[in-house]
């Protein structure tokens, strides 16, 4: 009883967070459905869930979510093994850019594709413009690196010793694969699954720009239904719909997830050079490079597209106001805020999740205590779950008052962004956080170690690298992020993203140009912070 | 990548997390400022007035800081987010206004904060033309400017093709134009209601019939206006396959080269959007917000509304710039659809502009 009393003072911070930032405005928002003139009346909102609409959309949301994340799977892994246990040249070059696409904003990304796949593009005789098909592929182009990053984190902390095992008592280099290495990551590939799937889940501009308007997922629907029709009694129909969903699938998720012994001991294993063996994996990985970029370099030509030939122009334009003063401060500012947003946005992350990862990752002594500890795993997913929309116009209408009066609070835009990364935090922390053997601790405190003390000397050398790249990931969803901050950013102090889709909507020939410049900026600059991310921690390594 | 660009990299992406974490942790020095002045002065004659708008809304500093001078009011504008956005923001937030004044709500949006009770009755110092006039909410909303959403065709792609571009809804679904338009959604996007407006104040209950012919033309549907102007518009985007868009009847004057604008808007096929300001009910400073609604009318900022928002001003006196004299022409006879009509039948269109387009 008192191991669980004090697991729920540990989190009390993060549960106090999450329930003012996201229980409270989806609840309020859920209520103005619910609540029709004062009295409570559910029938209408269940009502609601038969109509035949709802079931397409459910329908189509579930398949092209389940789909993109089976293929991010698929594509993501030859490429966390390649990046993260081969010494290829560049890789860490790589591993940065693969992140790029993450942070691209959507409008951006949404007309770089049509370009790629429209009519008249490169691609457009493939005819997959404005199909389901060209959605699933925005969805995988997006969320690749989301596989990459988390199974390529724990890929390197695997033992290899279990596996040179079976491959000298004779098991071919696929079933040491299939018996050995696939069983032992499959919290980390489970965990980044699932997010991939909440992320496809929840696409809102991808899915509006690809699919055109003839195919709806929940997320777009909430959003029509709320902004456009203002029935707010089918927007919270969907949104519950949303949310159990959601909850059905971490359950699922924390299932599978679950590993026999987390004991394992982790270390950090050197990259080997490359052998005959791993030309497949190389070449896949190119691949899904290959992919990758070929949005993105269709991004940059068309910024240094001038009239009819190229040039600078569009780059020389960022420290202007734009056509017809469509800006009211520069790119240059924008870009500026963008990061200090997201050095806040990153802290918050990386305290909330690790928080979280510590209070979910500690071995449970009885039933009651392991309920309560995945509970609280789960619950901290669900942000991911929830419709961006929902959330927004929740805060509008219950963080308006004192004491929580944070409607015109400067640290809302941080806030909001560290909750859509937290998630990230959370699933990239608690597979190596589960891989430290609890004995440590205990031999630390037996010792006379306190409980930080122990923290310090026994988990910090371990996390400290995941950390790093959970901290490169929180800061990257936060330089990209749209939807919350789209909503709830300041006139006179809005981000990138937010600049870049106020550029492209504007005409002029001159703001389509900025707008890609803009974020090829804002690409080239997520790139170098990933960089220095997977340069910092070279030095803490000897082996490197 | 050698090492030096490595270090070169590095260093300065240290350098930059660096400066930005020293000058920040917790938002930044600047944008506490205006929140603690807006706490302080909620009285008359001074502090702070809020103005609640869009994404699109933008006018020059000059401007603003003449406003500020001679009202003694400091101006806080809180955009975000689109037309209909922002109908929903304010009428979520009727009882405890999130600004004093807002401006932004147009003719197909109106119904929705009238009907809740956003804004506040308000007589403007000077009578905006009684044309653009609400019949309800008159009293509370004042008309600031208007831009209509037109078919644009791309002339030289026309003069290119030697085929006669077409001028009206009726054109679209002529064989001869198959295949060349594109239009964007009704649903998600706001000139894509408003063609769609037009379609229904043209065709009436038959409206479901045009639009099934339209598709049948091969007329295609995308999200945004963003999607259909660079995306496949031919005056728009290298690739773009399309010489027929929804767009605006200021966008030729924005496709002028050597003298003369490659488009045209098609003046027939236009259905009028009215942009209208207001005082929020229950705002914290009533008195500045009439004050800034007054100066929306003014004519120094009606002069400013086309070229940083690229609307016509609603005032006869303001001027236009001669690009838009020349390249920019309003239509006589817009289509209309009653707002109280829009109010009632907009989900049940919706729905059912949904099920014919993904026939």
């Amino acid at each position: 009883m008192r191991r669980v009393l004090a697991l729920l003072a540990l989190a009390a911070g993060p549960v106090l967070v999450l329930g003012v930032l996201f229980v409270l405005p989806v609840g309020g928002m859920l209520s103005e459905g619910f609540v029709v003139d004062g009295r409570f009346a559910p029938g209408a909102v269940l009502d609601v869930l038969a109509r035949p609409r709802v079931h397409r959309v459910a329908w189509f949301t579930l398949w092209s979510s389940a789909v993109a994340t089976a293929l991010a799977v698929l594509l993501g892994l030859p490429a966390a093994y390649a990046l993260h246990r081969l010494r290829l040249p560049g890789r860490h070059a790589v591993r940065a850019a693969l992140l790029v696409p993450f942070v691209l904003p959507t409008v951006v990304v949404g007309v770089a594709f049509r370009q790629l796949l429209g009519e008249g593009g490169p691609l457009g005789f493939l005819g997959l413009d404005g199909t389901p098909v060209a959605i699933v592929a925005g969805l995988v182009f997006f969320n690749v690196a989301v596989v990459v990053r988390t199974v390529g984190v724990a890929w390197e902390s695997l033992d290899p010793r279990p596996g040179q095992a079976a491959a000298a008592l004779g098991a071919s280099p696929w079933q040491v694969l299939r018996t050995v290495t696939l069983p032992a990551l499959r919290p980390a590939v489970v965990g980044a699954a699932s997010v991939v799937f909440l992320f496809c889940a929840t696409a809102f501009g991808i899915v509006l720009t690809l699919g055109g308007v003839r195919y709806s997922t929940v997320e777009t629907e909430i959003y029509l239904l709320t902004t456009t029709v203002f029935d707010l009694q089918a927007a919270a129909a969907l949104s519950v719909l949303q949310i159990v969903v959601v909850v059905v699938l971490l359950a699922v998720s924390a299932r599978l997830r679950a590993v026999p012994d987390p004991t394992a001991q982790r270390t950090v294993v050197a990259a080997r050079p490359l052998r005959r063996g791993d030309v497949p994996v190389v070449l896949a990985t190119l691949v899904v490079l290959g992919a990758m970029l070929a949005p993105v370099a269709a991004l940059v030509a068309g910024s240094l597209s001038v009239g009819d030939g190229w040039g600078l122009a569009n780059y020389r334009a960022l420290s202007s106001a734009g056509d017809g003063q469509a800006l009211l401060v520069p790119v240059s500012d924008a870009l500026l805020m963008s990061l200090r947003t997201a050095v806040d946005a990153t802290w918050m992350a990386l305290l909330l999740g690790g928080l979280v990862s510590v209070v979910v990752t500690r071995r449970s002594r009885s039933a009651a205590e392991r309920r309560v500890r995945s509970a609280l795993d789960g619950f901290f997913m669900l942000p991911l779950g929830v419709s961006a929309v929902t959330l927004g116009f929740g805060f509008l209408i219950t963080l308006d008052r004192p004491p929580l009066d944070l409607r015109d609070s400067p640290l809302l835009v941080p806030l909001a962004q560290a909750l859509v990364a937290l998630p990230l935090v959370v699933r990239t922390l608690t597979p190596v956080l589960a891989g430290v053997d609890d004995r440590q601790r205990q031999a630390a405190a037996s010792l006379g170690a306190s409980p930080w003390r122990a923290v310090l000397t026994v988990d910090l050398p371990v996390v400290w690298k995941p950390a790093l790249a959970a901290s490169g990931f929180a800061f990257a969803a936060s330089l990209g992020e749209f939807g919350a901050t789209s909503f709830l950013a300041r006139d006179d102090s809005p981000t990138l993203p937010v600049v870049i889709f106020r550029l492209i909507g504007h005409p002029g020939e001159m703001n389509y140009g900025m707008a890609l410049a803009a974020s090829v900026v804002l690409a080239a600059t997520t790139a170098v912070v990933m960089l220095a991310v997977e340069r910092l921690r070279v030095p803490g390594v000897g082996a490197f | 990548m050698n090492r030096v660009t490595v270090r070169a990299c590095l260093a300065s992406a240290a350098t930059t997390l660096l400066l930005t974490s020293c000058s920040l942790t917790g938002g930044g020095d600047t944008a506490t400022e205006p929140s603690t002045s807006a706490a302080g002065g909620s009285g008359s004659g001074g502090g702070t007035v809020v103005l609640a708008t869009h994404e699109s809304f933008h006018l020059p500093k000059k401007l603003v800081r003449q406003f500020e001078e001679e009202s003694g009011y400091t101006l806080e504008v809180r955009a975000a987010g689109d037309a209909g956005t922002l109908a929903t923001k304010l009428s979520l937030t009727a009882d405890n206004p999130i600004a004093d004044a807002a401006y932004g709500i147009d003719n197909t949006f109106a119904s929705r904060p009238l009907d809740e009770g956003a804004f506040a009755a308000f007589t403007p110092g000077t009578t905006p033309p009684e044309q653009y006039a609400l019949a309800e909410g008159g009293d509370r909303l004042v008309p600031v400017d208007s831009a209509s959403v037109c078919v644009n065709v791309d002339t030289d792609w026309f003069d290119r093709e030697g085929l006669t571009p077409p001028e009206t809804l009726d054109d679209l679904t002529d064989p001869a134009y198959a295949d060349l338009m594109v239009t964007p959604g009704a649903s998600t996007s706001s000139p894509g209601m408003a063609f769609f407006l037009a379609t229904v104040a043209q065709y009436g209950d038959d409206w479901p019939d045009y639009w099934a012919d339209l598709l049948a033309n091969g007329a295609k549907v995308v999200d945004g206006w963003e999607d259909a102007y660079y995306g496949d518009f031919t005056a728009g985007s290298k690739t773009g396959t399309r010489p027929i868009v929804v767009s605006y009847d200021s966008s030729p004057a924005f496709t002028v080269e050597d003298g003369r604008s490659t488009t045209a808007a098609l003046l027939d096929t236009c259905f009028r959007q009215v942009e209208y300001a207001g005082v929020l009910a229950g705002a914290d400073n009533p008195e500045g917000a009439e004050a800034l609604v007054d100066w929306m009318l003014s004519a120094e900022v009606q002069s400013a509304l086309p070229e940083s928002m690229y609307v016509f001003p609603v005032m006869p006196g303001a001027t236009v710039p001669d690009g838009w004299a020349q390249f920019a022409q309003q239509p006589t006879d817009p289509y209309e659809v009653d707002p109280a009509e829009i109010a009632a039948n907009r989900e049940e269109w919706l729905t059912e502009w949904t099920d014919v387009i993904s026939r």
